[in-house]
């Protein structure tokens, strides 16, 4: 087999050929998540037989149609709850979940609350670009303040939803933010997560020049990416300000997004706990003397 | 864990043969009978003893049960695990059945199979939660948006919602379809004597797994293994045909095809002919003292019962009263109806709403006979008494 070293052999070996060009606009962030996640899975080695990606609707839920591997893109908001059917049937298989903001923390909120307390195995990589990107710019639940979308022209009023310290609250094995700006750390968090049993997130920033970017005035395309670096922080560097820094500097960062990884813990997944139920009900049954057939008369 | 399917130990799950059992657990033994290894549901009245009997069966015959967070969920999960290579089943009543709509729809376009049991009560809303109604047997058809074919069984007796969970399994598979079995809540509540069937008479039908080479593999197109059949060989996930489904219009690969007018009308029209050609074969009825009859009661569900009475007591004054049961309610048995229309003087159409399956009947019927309602809302069922007035007994 040969090693894989450049974008274009990672493309050669994952992609489906046939399925060009994609639907996204120049500038999107959504296929370089692509490309993350298929570093990592190249570099875990994963079988794409054994590799399954699920989808609801929007931009971001496309992704798994580019992928040559089995894929069900589903409807708005419910992959999760697919997804886990999915895994029900067969265990062995490995789940990834691409969806949007709108898509999982939108009209999908509840089974993702859902999936991540029950601690069903399976990765969340949920594209957040502050945007309903497919449907032309309207107001998503992760909309910074004051932010400009078709459906709040006069500024978000609606404090936005922080997915990451939902799934953190609800016990998530595994719980990560990063931009699209940097490929490494991102990598090797999402190779973390999809290695992960049980529950695991992989929130990503990412720009939506289009609907998001344009009516935000976040400048060119350049621009647009840049805003990540600027105001994103790691997440040590947060809290330490937060904890221990001066009025100045939390000033600063009030409204800047934390990254990198919120959670990491070794619960065990909801499938290795349901067959030990499985498990422990085949023992008392075989314990038990085979009862006589006994025949209820009308 | 992956579930093996052994009948050995399902039977010693289930327990005697005979037994005195409520309809809504009679779902569940059809259910396990035919293979049912996921059940995704949420609890709602009067179909929550589905989802308890599977939770207390389903992983002792090595299963898996998930009380998913609503009846979206439900049927999405259901979905997911039948592409996962489960038989899959779910059950709900009417709130949660409006929930279901929209992925009822996505199982018709990805031709998923899978199992919903709607055990009715009345609506619209909340309506009367313990009482048992028949106002959903055209969301059953029309609920979901598009163009479509459904199919709909709808059991009279305990021992039916155990035999026709079976039967609604084994066309699901068969057609690759979602079939519903509509149910309601005075024959789920119902406790009455049923027989489990025998091992060689369950004729279980399985899907018809991918096996062609992989790269000649077409996965929304005609069989590729079986003469004239519309319906594709299923390519389980996970053994290697890598495919891609979606609930939007595709061509025959499965990808996208949004903008083309011509997949999606070869799309749309395989997907509801396959079901259609096969209409013969899709008639499951049974025919009361129909031979002699110049009028007929046409009904299905619980409402066959108080109208079975009413013609035996309407014989017994001389009338020539007949009965038509419909077991499959969808696709609806046009032929049937319409030969019996010209037979018959008069149809009486017992429905526990406001008039349903009346509309078909009267299609059907084409003017060949008058067709007559005989609705009973508020969760009773209707008496003899009230149906005989109908035939002009007193
Ligand atoms: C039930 C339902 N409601 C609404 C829509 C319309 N719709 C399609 S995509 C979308 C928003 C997608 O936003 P997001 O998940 O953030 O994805 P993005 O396009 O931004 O990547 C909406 C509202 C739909 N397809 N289904
Ligand atoms: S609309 Fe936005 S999210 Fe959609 S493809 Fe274009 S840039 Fe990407
Ligand atoms: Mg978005």
């Amino acid at each position: 087999m040969v090693e894989i070293k450049t974008a274009d052999q990672l493309n050669k070996k994952y992609l489906r050929e046939g399925m060009w060009p994609t639907i996204f606009c120049n500038g999107c962030g959504h296929g370089t998540v692509l490309e993350y996640t298929l570093w990592a899975i190249e570099e875990l080695g994963w079988d794409m037989d054994k590799t399954v990606f699920t989808s609801g609707i929007g931009c971001s839920s496309r992704l798994p149609g580019y992928i040559n591997a089995d894929g069900l893109h589903t409807t708005h908001g419910r992959a999760i709850a697919f997804a886990t059917g999915i895994k029900a049937a067969n265990p062995d298989l490995n789940i990834i979940v691409f969806t949007g903001d709108g898509d999982c923390a939108g009209i999908g909120g509840n089974h993702f609350i859902h999936a991540a307390r029950r601690n069903i195995d399976m990765t969340v990589i949920m594209i957040n670009n502050f945007i309903y990107g497919m449907t032309g710019g309207q107001l998503a639940p992760t909309a910074p303040l004051n932010s400009i979308a078709t459906t709040a022209p006069y500024g978000n009023i609606e404090p936005p939803f922080d997915i990451c310290n939902l799934a953190k609250a609800l016990g998530a094995n595994y719980v990560a933010r990063w931009t699209v700006n940097h490929p490494y750390q991102p990598i090797k968090s999402v190779k973390d997560a999809l290695a992960k049993k049980g529950f695991s997130l992989v929130e990503f920033l990412a720009p939506c020049p289009t609907a998001y970017g344009r009516r935000n005035r976040l400048g060119d395309i350049k621009k647009h990416w840049e805003w990540y670096d600027n105001n994103t922080i790691l997440i040590e560097d947060y809290e330490r300000i937060i904890n221990y820094g001066s009025e100045k500097e939390k000033e600063e960062v009030k409204n800047m997004f934390p990254i990198g990884v919120f959670q990491d813990l070794e619960k065990p997944g909801f499938f290795e706990q349901y067959e030990k139920l499985v498990d422990r009900l085949m023992i008392k049954k075989n314990k038990k003397p085979v009862k006589k057939e006994t025949v209820i008369s009308r | 864990m992956k579930f093996i399917y052994d009948p050995i130990k399902i039977r010693d799950v289930l327990g005697n043969k005979i037994q005195f059992l409520l309809g809504d657990m009679a779902c569940v033994y059809g259910g396990l009978l035919a293979g049912v290894s996921f059940f995704g549901g949420y609890p709602i009245t009067p179909a929550s003893e589905v989802s308890e009997g599977m939770a207390r069966l389903l992983p002792r015959v090595g299963g898996t049960y998930i009380q998913m967070e609503d009846e979206i969920g439900s049927i999405a999960a259901i979905i997911g695990a039948s592409w996962g290579g489960a038989k899959s089943m779910t059950a709900t009543s009417g709130p949660g059945f409006s929930l279901m709509m929209e992925n009822y729809g996505y199982a018709i376009m990805t031709e998923t199979p899978c199992v919903i049991v709607n055990v009715q009560r009345t609506g619209p809303s909340t309506g009367q939660p313990t009482l048992g109604a028949q106002g959903d047997m055209m969301q059953a058809r029309y609920g979901t948006h598009g163009d479509l074919e459904a199919i709909a069984l709808a059991p009279s007796t305990v021992q039916e919602c155990l035999d026709f969970t079976i039967e609604g399994f084994n066309l699901s598979e068969k057609y690759r379809n979602p079939v519903c079995i509509m149910t309601d809540g005075e024959v789920g509540h119902l406790r009455e004597r049923i027989v489990i069937p025998d091992e060689k008479d369950l004729n279980l039908i399985n899907r018809v797994q991918a096996t062609i080479p992989k790269n000649k593999f077409i996965p929304f197109t005609d069989s590729q293994t079986r003469k004239n059949c519309k319906v594709p060989d299923f390519p389980t996930f996970g053994t290697g045909y890598r495919t891609y489904v979606t609930g939007l219009t595709h061509n025959e690969k499965g990808f996208p095809a949004t903008d083309k007018q011509k997949d999606h009308e070869k799309l749309v029209n395989r997907i509801t002919t396959k079901i259609t050609d096969d209409a013969d074969n899709l008639v499951m009825v049974e025919k009361l003292k129909l031979d002699d009859a110049d009028i007929a009661f046409v009904t299905y569900g619980a409402s066959a019962r108080p109208a079975e009475t009413a013609m035996d007591i309407a014989r017994s004054h001389g009338k020539k009263v007949g009965l038509l049961r419909l077991q499959i309610v969808w696709p609806f048995p046009e032929k049937i109806v319409s030969k019996l229309a010209k037979q018959v003087d008069k149809i009486i159409v017992p429905e526990m709403n406001l008039g349903q399956i009346y509309h078909p009947i009267k299609e059907a019927a084409c003017g060949n006979c008058e067709v007559e309602l005989a609705p009973k809302i508020g969760g009773e069922m209707h008496l003899p008494s009230e149906l005989l007035k109908y035939l002009g007994v007193k």
